[in-house]
């Protein structure tokens, strides 16, 4: 393990600890400056779309399977999630699924 | 009611938890020998980090050698939905004592969830309550992501297609976040930043620059979403 790895952990720990903190440290209930409330109260789903995008950006479109089993993976999840509202079971329903089709059916 | 009665009370609610950081956990311990490094990295970042989200994605930006100014970035954008939380626990958790800088640090999406939900017995002095929760918590998550780290390690595990539990828990949290927001404009901005970002730019830096993107047309379009 190098040294950039321990400070890059310290560092996002440091920052978690402070966003974790920071209402504690600047608020009381009333006083949340406008912009802060504003960005706030729109951000953290705007963040995990964002996330979302993140998470599969390298599927290669172009080239076999065209990201089929990633999307087939996506839907699952997401109705695994509105019919049962169990996150555990939308998250290990939906790796498992992954999982099996490109192990099972797709092998490289 | 005594310390270890408040105790077992709180490892009972606590044990939707354990189930979802038993899984998650040991797929992030998994993942973080699979990327190459040491299994005490796993709970070692439990500890020093505790944000499984941002856990998750540590592992990819340290594989991509990111700077230590962009970490700090995406760490302050990506658990920038922690301060909501605590926004909201504001009374809550203040009469909590010596607990309080204990409860703060271990503040996460699951814990958060039990506290909004639960109701505290009645008997119970609900600050030592509150901190059983989160302690029980904390500890399922470190033990959970060694135990899939050392797992990882000593048996030929086929990992192939476990990096998919990523997706699908950004896929969770983006939903539960999406059920509760009041506008939705926020979201297709977010999404047409980041789609447009990924098109023209490529993968790379594409989390810092689509996160930037976004709040800049979301301060853009702060008078006519706050009509």
């Amino acid at each position: 393990m190098t040294l950039h790895v321990l400070l890059s952990i310290c560092i996002a720990g440091v920052v978690t600890v402070f966003v974790r903190v920071l209402p504690f440290l600047f608020f009381r209930k009333r006083e949340v400056p406008g912009v802060i409330r504003y960005l706030e109260g729109h951000l953290p789903p705007m963040v995990m779309i964002i996330l979302v995008v993140y998470s599969i950006r390298n599927i290669q479109w172009t080239v076999f399977p065209h990201g089929i089993p990633v999307i087939a993976g996506m839907i699952l999840v997401t109705a695994l999630h509105l019919w049962k509202k169990n996150p555990l079971l939308s998250i290990f329903g939906g790796t498992v699924f992954y999982m099996a089709v490109i192990q099972l059916a797709l092998p490289s | 009611m005594d310390s270890g009665k408040t105790f077992r009370t709180a490892f009972t609610a606590s044990i939707p938890v354990l189930l979802g950081y038993l899984a998650i956990g040991i797929a992030f311990g998994l993942l973080v020998v699979h990327a190459g490094f040491p299994w005490y990295l796993a709970p070692l970042m439990g500890i020093i980090i505790f944000a499984g989200a941002m856990q998750y994605l540590t592992i990819g930006l340290l594989t991509a050698g990111t700077g230590l100014a962009e970490i700090a970035a995406i760490t302050f954008f990506v658990n920038s939905r922690h301060t909501v939380y605590g926004i909201s626990l504001l009374d809550k958790f203040g009469g909590t004592g010596k607990y309080k800088p204990y409860l703060i640090y271990s503040l996460t999406d699951e814990t958060y969830a039990l506290f909004t939900s639960l109701d505290v017995p009645k008997e119970a002095d609900e600050p030592e309550f509150y901190f059983f929760i989160s302690l029980l918590n904390q500890s399922y998550w470190v033990c959970a992501s060694a135990l899939g780290a050392i797992l990882g390690k000593m048996l030929p595990i086929n990992t192939e297609g476990l990096d998919f539990a990523l997706v699908a828990l950004f896929m969770v949290l983006a939903l539960e976040q999406i059920k509760k927001s009041v506008s939705k404009i926020p979201l297709f901005i977010a999404l047409f930043a980041s789609v447009a970002v990924l098109v023209l730019l490529g993968p790379g830096n594409f989390l810092i620059v689509s996160l930037l993107l976004s709040i800049a047309v979301l301060l853009f379009f702060k008078r006519r979403l706050e009509e």
